[in-house]
């Protein structure tokens, strides 16, 4: 068997794609070079190519300029220009030589110059050599609209026809005629809101016979809430909006709220100012609000590497140029990044100036450590029904707290009754501190203190023993108790030194012994040791399942603790009750033995004291040594904290207060959880101390230059003086009337949203490598109109869907226009392109009833095919789908892993790094997608079903309806020709083969309708399908 | 033939799709158009590519993601037998930075390798024990042995060795050969990526998509993931229910509604739709056609080792790699994940050599066995080397380790018109930095773009007004290793 065997086989169709998507991107200009009578602007035909050609070694930056030449400044190339004499300037015979040596660019730089080129440069010298500063960076001002001959059959509907019919009649073009009605609700009705209209929608537009009939859909659509999730999209793609953190661990993070705050934004009409300062500098506002807050989460969708061994300064350092050059492609349309490492080849920002925007973010107190998914500052962002729920606890939470004040008022009033009780009830005082012969550990040191307490110190070991011999005060030993008291020197001035400050006693072991003096020495004698028998203890409280009497069961693996949700903060007690009381004779003595032994380490008593009582049940409540000494002092002695103690060991006595207690701790257990859910946004906030920015040479984070401080580039205009520079300064410069570039770049991208390509194609590049637009006056007005309109988003969107440049035709209206304006940069035809690919989805979700319009919330995890996350990540991310309603979520909605991206979006930004520009390829694995996914099928289903839920049904009208709810108009008559046969052949096979409908059937989360016939529901299911997957079903025209 | 009358043909072609008629005369007629050059067979790509003649038309890159132990496997050094457990001598180390695992290398204790090495084939090149099946074909490798990069973690790194650049967002060298060099099946994808890892691994390296991704270059210039499990290539099969002659029928309707659309409106990219429904459907054949290993004679299955027949090895991966270049896939990127032996040396090296070695070395000789090595290029290489000091405790050694070392690493070429068995550059004594003849990735780059016909400074690509390339501002070809 020839392994290339199917070479030829279907050859064609792979080679009629290609020379389709070459003939599709030929590169024909549409700045084609001027004729020879034609102005030459030095702008529009010559920065290019000198751009192109010249600037990378006689351009701006400093290091690599060759010959001290700078040809991108009008004094340095009036140097090699002689004014209207190209034949006599340096830079033409340099650039005609033959000699190796003299041509430029130089013969092995692969920068060869076209002759066309050179002609337009000697064109323009020839013309006087008119110089012209770069488009982009020179002051806004707004045009004039051109008057257009009246009579024209072209309507101008806004100044944006103006602009562009002027041009369009002078090159001997002419506009389209207005689309279809139903072409043009479609066409509007995607563009504002990602969603196809309903069918009562288009009906009532076609038969709306009033002027204004357009501009009322147009004001429909601008206030539906779909608005905002459309324009969401293309701004979470510029902001690398994902739900991970990106890199190993890949860690979930929750930004969804700052996603649904760009929708209510958009859907307000947040004015554009606010929504850029509010992004890049909310939390600097005055009495700044969550929302603004909030909005920072723009700077801090960046990527987060967690991966182990990495240097945590580099990684901050990668955090804040992504924040950086974010800022400059979303809003100046500039290349920072070009200039991490060097000045900038073509545009006039020097590396140092790159670093001074760099020192605008660098105050940030954002860690480059760890993968860490909430890394600080966060911001909780409860929405409505958590706040309402939490102001809901909070008030409950004020009224117990008013009764337990109001009861703790009247039991200050019987404060001195219960004293007296106290002290008078039989066993209180029968307790009397040992006195202390000796403390030994086996590891730590122990001393015994001048209050008779017995303190641990040394280093902490895991475990530890220790030994107490002692002389009992009381006559007869009955009970006796251990005291662990708080000392400064443990955790948190807590009971141990163990994190917690908690310990664990797992032995508590009493030994009656006798000394006897050996016969030999006066000093040294030996002991024989009885273990005295204890059969009760009780402790002021337990943790758990570490109960007291853990102590006695001789098992090292339970013990006693005392942890209570919190670093310990307050001494315990307990008593250990003996079989008999003892009576120890003058040369006998008690060893006590408490065993620190568990598997929680370090969990040694640090300071702890021994008492005896010769009562038998010697009273639990006043084992605490603080209470007992209070207690016994009179009242005008004791000290502030030790009257605070009795009172509040009064509370802790009286059962209403407990009760009370007892709901109060219910209700604070019920707030915590609605917290716990509630998202913690990443968000910006700045410094107490500035941080100093420095210069880093080849943008490495451990090679710093220079320091330099923040500042804005000098080809721009300045900051304004008024305030210090900060972030905020620089938010509200790139808004301010002066600043000529966000007006520009912003328009262009929304132009680009509606027909697909910018009136600049180089959405991210305003620079002189960028585009200059065909249509620059009306690029121009358009920007000055958003900005002077005071940054008004929805009317600027109004402006653009409402011009007859929009609402044209989209038809090729003859052949010579594919070749002659591929890309419709002339406009003179409406837009038509593929739908992107979330739009292609949602489009069949709506049309099939199954879409599910619940704005915002956590992302959701829709239909994807098995194994995906798992294979990418040795099974550690495991996909779980949803179900029900979470299936059939808007595409805004869908969960975005940052290192393995959701299938179902082809052609989208990865949400790696910020991306402006719209990429539209076709390839099999799209048609594959949209042909065999869930969601397709299931849709289809949905659209079958709801058709053949139609009473008293033709075939062929129901096609009509499919078109409808998917095109917006019917089918026509040579179109139901072919769905007829493709259902009858559809029916004839699922009648011979029954069980294929039914696996149809089967697919998707949702039911097939069962009171249908199988038959005729799958069969109808495959036409759908199929007009789910025409070309002009998946696209925009 | 002027554009009307092409327009014509076009549509006398497409009312007759279903019945494939006027194929031949298309094929030739557009054949001539998008085939600039002189390869019969190639589809697509730059018109003024090659430069010059290639001497590699399609590379197998087998990516070992973790970072393979130079010092272990390649690069034989006695004196490191002699130090072993002696500090680093401080000259080596200099300035250097390492992970924050190792911190400051100063005092380390050097490691022996773990394994005994030998001299193998006529060529008398040294490699480990650990490679008994590499050690077979060292007459038909070329190493370079004094590779060098600037990252020293793996996904910075990886990205580094794949795109030129270390943060993501370069196109990889598959997408800017399949952009350049287009490819020679149109129904198969031109650019290719498979990933495995070996059982019970604890590695925990991730699979980054942008690892085959397009970068700033069109999306269709991404590389596809062949998956290891359910369809090789995602949405790949019809819904259930739907029989291929069903969905043939309505692809032929849906090529007949867009035919009458494309008449309505004129617009070329409905062509273009028709076309890529078609290759889709081909797509669903060709795919399958490619995976079954059923027509595999026992012996080269063997040959391969006995993961072979299961879906998601890298054994598996090394069969379908020759299977889809011999199909004319123009760059099939074969990754393996585990290599990152920061504490198990002696005991992960060992399945991870099992399970790449013997496939490896079985994919150059099949390939030379079909006559196919001459001109596909095979490359074997981690994103860095590790280093020759010991991560870990000396006396432990079971959990003998080595961190990342990104001065000195080994690779090895085969076919594509490199030398076979010689071996480029050397390192210093303790395998520790180079001595002679760098070879940095950028060079490295600008080497596999030479084998096939591409100047590695012209082929760029205008992004954000910059005409970037592959090699960044840097590469120096290294004609040492051509042959």
């Amino acid at each position: 068997m020839s392994p290339f065997r199917n070479q030829y086989r279907i050859l064609f169709t792979w080679l009629l794609l290609l020379a389709l998507l070459s003939g599709l991107s030929s590169k024909r200009m549409i700045a084609s070079p001027p004729e020879s009578s034609q102005h030459v602007s030095f702008n529009r035909d010559v920065r290019p190519i000198l751009s192109d050609l010249c600037f990378t070694c006689h351009g701006p930056d400093t290091n690599h300029r060759e010959a001290d030449l700078r040809l991108d400044q009008h004094a340095g190339a009036l140097s090699v220009i002689q004014v209207n004499d190209a034949n006599a300037s340096e830079i033409v015979r340099r650039m005609l030589s033959h000699d190796d040596h003299e041509r430029m660019p130089p013969p092995k730089s692969n920068r060869q110059p076209k002759t066309d080129q050179i002609e337009t440069i000697k064109r323009w010298i020839d013309q006087g050599a008119i110089w012209e500063e770069h488009w982009s960076f020179m002051p806004l001002i707004k045009p004039a609209i051109p008057v257009l001959d009246t009579g024209e059959s072209s309507p101008i509907r806004n100044p944006i026809d103006a602009f562009i019919q002027s041009q369009l009649l002078s090159s001997g073009w002419k506009p389209a005629l207005e689309a279809d009605r139903r072409t043009l609700i479609r066409r509007v009705t995607l563009d504002l809101t990602g969603l196809p209209p309903t069918v009562n929608e288009v009906d009532d537009f076609v038969a709306d016979t009033t002027p204004a009939a357009y501009e009322k859909v147009v004001a429909r659509l601008l206030q539906s809430s779909a608005f905002g999730e459309r324009m969401a999209w293309d701004w979470l793609d510029a902001a690398r909006y994902a739900d991970t953190n990106g890199y190993q661990g890949d860690n979930e993070r929750t930004m969804w709220p700052w996603r649904d705050w760009v929708v209510r934004a958009f859907n307000a009409n947040l004015p554009f100012d606010q929504f850029t300062l509010w992004q890049l500098a909310g939390d600097m506002l005055p009495d700044a609000t969550l929302e603004q807050k909030l909005a920072t989460g723009f700077c801090r969708n960046h990527m987060i590497n967690g991966e182990g061994g990495r240097i945590p300064e580099e990684n901050r350092v990668d955090y804040v140029m992504d924040m950086t050059e974010t800022m400059g492609t979303v809003w100046l349309g500039l290349t920072l990044n070009c200039c991490r490492c060097h000045d900038h080849k073509f545009d006039a920002v020097k590396q140092a100036e790159y670093y001074q925007l760099f020192a605008f973010f660098n105050q940030t107190p954002v860690d480059g450590g760890g993968g860490n998914a909430k890394t600080l500052p966060i911001l909780a962002v409860p929405n409505q029904e958590q706040k309402s729920q939490i102001e809901k606890f909070d008030a409950q939470i004020r009224i117990v707290q008013g009764e337990i004040n109001a009861r703790a008022n009247e039991l200050l009033a019987q404060q001195l009754e219960w004293e007296d009780r106290l002290r008078q009830s039989p066993q209180f005082f029968d307790w009397k501190v040992a006195i202390f012969l000796s403390a030994t550990a086996q590891h730590q040191k122990l001393k015994i203190e001048d209050d008779r307490s017995i303190l641990a110190s040394g280093e902490n070991p895991t475990n530890d023993v220790y030994e107490i011999a002692l002389k009992p005060e009381t006559e007869t030993v009955a009970t006796i108790r251990l005291d662990a008291m708080q000392d400064k020197s443990m955790t948190k001035n807590g009971l141990s030194r163990a994190d917690s400050g908690n310990f664990v006693l797992t032995s508590f072991e009493v030994y009656r012994e006798i000394f006897r003096k050996s016969p030999d020495t006066e000093n040294e004698g030996t002991t024989s040791g009885v273990r005295v028998k204890i059969v009760d203890a009780k402790a002021t409280f337990e943790q758990g399942e570490h109960k007291i009497s853990t102590t006695l069961d001789g098992d090292s693996k339970t013990g006693w603790a005392v942890w209570e949700g919190r670093i310990v903060d307050r001494s315990h007690s307990a008593a250990f009750y003996f079989e008999e009381p003892i009576q120890l004779g003058p040369n006998e003595r008690l060893v006590v033995l408490l065993r620190h032994e568990s598997s929680h380490a370090q969990h040694n008593i640090g300071r702890f004291r021994l008492s005896t009582s010769s009562n038998k049940n010697a009273a639990i409540e006043a084992f605490e040594p603080e209470f007992e000494s209070a207690l016994a002092k009179p009242a005008p002695e004791r000290s502030k904290a030790e009257r605070e103690l009795l009172v509040k060991r009064h509370q802790q006595s009286d059962d209403a207060t407990k009760s009370l207690e007892k709901t109060m701790s219910g209700l604070r257990d019920q707030r915590k959880s609605v917290v716990a859910k509630i998202p913690d946004v990443m968000v910006m906030g700045e410094r107490d101390k500035p941080r100093d920015t420095f210069l880093l040479n080849r943008g490495l984070y451990n090679d710093p230059g220079p320091q330099v401080t923040a500042n804005v580039p000098a080809s721009l205009p300045p900051l304004p003086t008024d305030s210090r520079a900060d972030r905020l300064a620089m938010a509200r410069w790139l808004v301010s009337k002066d600043q000529p570039l966000t007006a520009r770049v912003i328009v262009n991208r929304f132009w680009q949203q509606f027909f697909g390509i910018g009136l600049v194609k180089t959405v991210e590049d305003f620079g002189s490598q960028g585009e200059i637009p065909h249509y620059l006056q009306l690029h121009e007005w358009l920007a000055a109109e958003f900005r002077d309109s005071g940054w008004d988003t929805k009317q600027l969107v109004q402006l653009i869907v409402t011009s007859h440049a929009y609402r044209q035709s989209s038809r090729f209206s003859d052949s010579s226009i594919a070749t002659d304006d591929p890309e419709n940069r002339y406009l003179a035809r409406g837009p038509r392109f593929r739908m992107a690919s979330w739009m292609v989805r949602d489009q069949a979700l709506a049309a099939s009833g199954l879409l599910v319009q619940t704005l915002g919330g956590p992302a959701v995890n829709g239909y994807q095919p098995e194994g995906v996350w798992e294979e990418a990540t040795f099974g550690n991310k495991k996909y779980k789908q949803e179900s029900g309603e979470s299936l059939y979520r808007r595409s805004l909605y869908t969960f975005w892993r940052r290192i393995v991206g959701p299938t179902m979006f082809f052609d989208n930004a990865s949400r790696q790094v910020c991306t402006v520009k719209v990429v539209r390829t076709n390839t099999p694995l799209q048609a594959l997608f949209t042909l065999n996914d869930v969601t397709f099928v299931e849709a289809a289903r949905g659209l079958a079903t709801q058709i053949l839920n139609t009473p008293a049904r033709e075939d062929a009208v129901s096609i009509d309806h499919v078109f409808q709810r998917v095109l917006a108009r019917t089918a026509t008559p040579s179109e139901k020709n072919v769905l007829l046969t493709g259902l009858s052949r559809s029916r004839h096979e699922f009648a011979e083969h029954p069980n294929n409908a039914n696996s149809l059937l089967a697919i998707g989360d949702s039911k097939a309708s069962s009171d249908l016939d199988r038959i005729e529901l799958a069969s109808w299911t495959t036409l759908c399908l199929a007009v789910l997957n025409l070309d002009e079903t998946l696209t925009k025209e | 033939m002027d554009s009307h009358a092409q327009l014509a043909m076009r549509r006398a072609f497409f009312g007759q799709a279903s019945t494939g008629l006027a194929t031949a005369a298309l094929a030739t007629l557009l054949g001539k158009s998008a085939n600039a050059n002189n390869d019969p067979l190639r589809i697509g790509g730059l018109p003024e590519l090659p430069h010059f003649a290639a001497k590699a038309k399609r590379v197998i890159y087998l990516f070992q993601n973790g970072g393979p132990t130079h010092v272990d496997l390649f690069d034989w050094k006695p004196e490191i037998q002699k130090m072993n457990g002696k500090p680093v001598p401080k000259e080596f180390v200099g300035g250097r930075r390492f992970s924050t695992m190792t911190g400051d290398a100063n005092n380390k204790l050097m490691l022996a390798p773990v394994e005994p090495f030998a001299q193998h084939g006529t060529s008398g090149a040294w490699v480990s024990e650990f490679l008994p099946y590499t050690s077979k074909i060292v007459d038909d490798l070329c190493f370079i042995k004094s590779m060098h990069t600037d990252a020293i973690n793996h996904a910075p790194a990886i990205s580094f060795l794949l795109s030129g650049a270390q943060i993501p967002g370069r196109p990889t060298l598959g997408a800017w050969l399949t952009y350049g060099l287009g490819t020679e099946t149109e129904n198969l994808p031109a650019f290719v990526a498979m990933t495995s890892v070996s059982k019970n691994t604890s590695c925990g390296q991730i699979f980054y998509d942008f690892y085959w991704g397009p970068g700033f270059l069109p999306s269709k210039y991404q590389g596809v993931k062949f998956r290891g499990s359910g369809d090789p290539v995602l949405y790949l099969s019809n819904p259930d229910g739907m029989s291929r002659p069903m969905r043939r029928g309505w692809l032929d309707d849906i090529a007949k509604l867009n035919t009458m659309k494309f008449h309505s409106v004129a617009d070329p990219e409905i062509e273009t739709r028709i076309a890529q429904y078609e290759m889709a459907f081909n797509m669903q054949t060709s795919v399958p056609e490619m995976a079954d290993l059923s027509g595999e004679s026992r012996e080269t299955l063997d040959m391969y080792g006995s993961q072979v027949e299961e879906p998601g090895t890298f054994a598996h991966n090394c069969l379908l790699a020759r299977r889809l270049v011999e199909r004319g896939v123009r760059f099939v990127q074969v990754m393996h994940a585990g290599w990152d032996q920061h504490n198990s040396l002696t005991t992960e090296l060992y399945t991870q050599c099992k399970d790449t070695d013997q496939p490896s070395a079985a994919l150059v000789q099949d390939l030379k066995r079909l006559g196919l090595l001459e001109d596909t290029l095979v490359i074997w290489s981690g994103e860095f080397g590790r280093t020759p000091f010991i991560q870990g405790d000396i006396n432990n050694r079971p959990r003998w380790g080595r961190d990342h070392h990104p001065y000195a690493f080994t690779l090895w070429m085969a076919g594509g018109g490199t030398k076979s068995g010689f071996s480029y550059g050397q390192t210093d004594e303790l395998a520790f930095n180079v001595a002679e003849n760098p070879c940095h990735v950028h060079d490295f780059q600008a080497t596999v773009m030479h084998l096939l016909g591409i100047d590695h400074e012209r082929l760029t690509y205008r992004f954000q007004g910059r005409d970037f390339r592959l090699t960044d501002v840097h590469g120096k070809i290294v004609h040492d290793v051509i042959a």
